[in-house]
């Protein structure tokens, strides 16, 4: 046996090679040189100069720059927390009143945006959000057509418009996802509390949430990951505008290393972007944990 | 257990409005897609005289055989070798368990953190400088590189909740390495495999940032990566822009039609296991 050993070994390695070097080639060598690249000043083509911290300084002190994260962190409220708690209430109330046909058309329909390129997200709600557009239609049949603007074109209400295109993604696939969690719970944990006559609050708040509290945590993962690195959708959208109101991480990196070609300062604001990422992440996964270790 | 009138009301009514909410934005680009070319309609509002010679407009203009090619050759390329690449990493790991499997499991889970934005900048610069900017290959072999951490955790998982009695009885039986993953353990791993299949294709379909950044003609690019570009050209020209973001959703759409349950699940579960 350990004569084959050292041979199985390399066997095995080399099963593993065809996807370690792509990755290492494509993600981890790029994620190196992103690094790299923001210690410099570089224009692309030209000699870069080592300028140490410097970028990272000019992000935290131009409003442009460091605006941006506030605004990813603007829209989590938009992707994330509301998709999760509105997907918790839909998913319960599935759960409870349509068990049947209906319930599971509701799931489909919802899930629907999930599927189709967010670009496309993106011009369908960018025409929505127009001036002649379903938004103001909808609002002036209601009797509010005193408010109706372009609102992706507004200062103060072009993000927020953004954040809904965000819950359009994104709630069915939290819904879908918290619906099968609840289907897991044990049905007797219900039925006792219905026959106790329990009501929806009761059954929601004391059943519901606290037993989805790993599906809840992967909804939160998913979707503030969504909103952290937005892309497509703010670029089709609004690109940013109006002036830089709706610019997040993503996208002003774009700008920044591809049309102003400040690659260093680019790749810094990335560093940003990624380390943000993972420190939101980790106390998200800490939550499902701990739950699972109870 | 008795549900009250009211409570039924007031639950069905919130379905039905969530679900308004998520209809009406396709009834309205389909309904102002029928409208004049280069009219601005208003946003829910039959055309009196529906122009449905938009779609064939729309799909001059977007060259829309062009389009289906590129995209279809892209997922072609990528979806086989992620699947293949991906499935012998997940055996390596979670079945033969090769020295240093968790660390090299720790390594691909780490790219799952990394959004695709965060290290664009140093792709470009690599394909410039490998000669494959602008080239076919330009998209697909970032693209399936990126879907490593993602594939290789998703067959790891599938692969390490293998009862260890198949492969022990294969070994008894002579089959080699090779033989245990490709006669055995593949086709144990069908399911799996074609949900991961599924997913890859959608999401390279629907693939924007790389299209954008790394190819500059956009019949060449994803179907994604086009419709950004169309966009650019026929902002001003609502009606023509609803019939070719239809065209463009159209083939998504069928499919998850055509598969629904398959997405979904897969959908779920690869968000569950990640």
């Amino acid at each position: 046996m350990s004569k084959w050993s050292g041979r199985e070994a390399i066997i095995g390695w080399l099963f593993a090679l065809p996807a370690l070097l792509m990755y290492a080639v494509f993600v981890l060598l790029p994620f190196l040189l992103t690094i790299v690249y923001s210690f410099y000043k570089w224009n692309g083509t030209g000699p870069m100069t080592w300028v140490g911290l410097k970028n990272y300084v000019t992000v935290f002190q131009v409003p442009n720059l460091i605006g941006t994260v506030s605004n990813a962190f603007w829209l989590v409220i938009w992707f994330s927390f509301i998709p999760v708690g509105l997907g918790l209430v839909v998913a319960s109330v599935i759960h409870r009143l349509a068990t049947g046909r209906f319930g599971e058309i509701a799931r489909t329909v919802l899930f629907l945006p999930q599927v189709i390129a967010l670009v496309a997200a993106g011009i369908i709600w960018g025409w929505l959000f127009s001036l002649s557009g379903l938004v103001n239609q909808i609002l002036k049949f209601i009797g509010l057509g005193a408010i109706t603007r372009a609102w992706l074109g507004d200062f103060d209400w072009a993000l927020s418009a953004v954040g809904i295109i965000g819950i359009w993604v994104l709630l069915g696939f939290c819904t879908v996802l918290l619906s099968t969690g609840i289907s897991k719970i044990d049905p007797a944990l219900f039925e006792s509390a219905r026959i106790d006559g329990a009501s929806w609050f009761t059954e929601f708040f004391t059943i519901t949430v606290p037993l989805l509290r790993h599906e809840v945590s992967v909804c939160l993962t998913v979707t503030v990951i969504a909103a952290l690195a937005a892309f497509d959708i703010v670029y089709v959208a609004t690109a940013g505008g109006p002036g830089n109101s709706t610019a997040v991480p993503g996208l002003q990196i774009y700008i920044l290393a591809f049309t102003q070609r400040a690659v260093g300062l680019a790749s810094a604001l990335a560093v940003i972007l990624m380390t943000l990422v993972i420190v939101v992440i980790i106390p998200i996964q800490r939550l499902s944990r701990e739950e699972s270790a109870q | 257990m008795k549900i009250g009138r009211g409570e039924l009301f007031a639950g069905r009514a919130l379905l039905v409005a969530l679900m308004a909410f998520t209809i009406l934005p396709f009834i309205s680009i389909f309904m102002t897609a029928l409208h004049p070319s280069g009219t601005v309609p208003g946003g829910l509002e039959w055309p009196a005289d529906p122009q449905w010679g938009n779609f064939l407009e729309a799909f001059r203009v977007s060259q829309m055989p062009a389009l289906v090619m590129s995209s279809t050759f892209i997922v072609l390329t990528v979806v086989p070798v992620a699947l293949v690449i991906s499935t012998m990493a997940g055996f390596a790991i979670g079945l033969l368990r090769i020295r240093g499997a968790n660390m090299l499991l720790f390594l691909f889970v780490f790219g799952l953190t990394l959004p695709f934005t965060g290290i664009i900048i140093p792709i470009y610069y690599l394909e410039r400088a490998m000669g494959i900017y602008n080239t076919p290959l330009a998209i697909p072999l970032p693209l399936i590189a990126l879907y490593m951490p993602f594939a290789v955790f998703w067959m790891r998982a599938h692969f390490v909740n293998m009862p260890a009695e198949i492969s022990e009885a294969a070994r008894v039986d002579g089959a080699t390495t090779w033989d245990l993953f490709w006669r055995i353990h593949v086709p144990l791993a069908q399911a799996p495999i074609t949900s991961l299949g599924i997913l890859m294709s959608i999401w390279t379909w629907n693939q924007f940032l790389l299209a954008l950044v790394l190819v500059e003609d956009p019949t060449k690019r994803t179907m994604a990566g086009a419709l950004g570009a169309f966009q650019g050209h026929y902002a001003t020209d609502i009606p023509l822009l609803c019939a070719g973001t239809i065209l463009i959703l159209v083939p998504t759409l069928i499919v998850f039609v055509l598969f629904q349950r398959q997405i979904i699940m897969a959908l779920l579960q690869g968000a569950v296991k990640g």
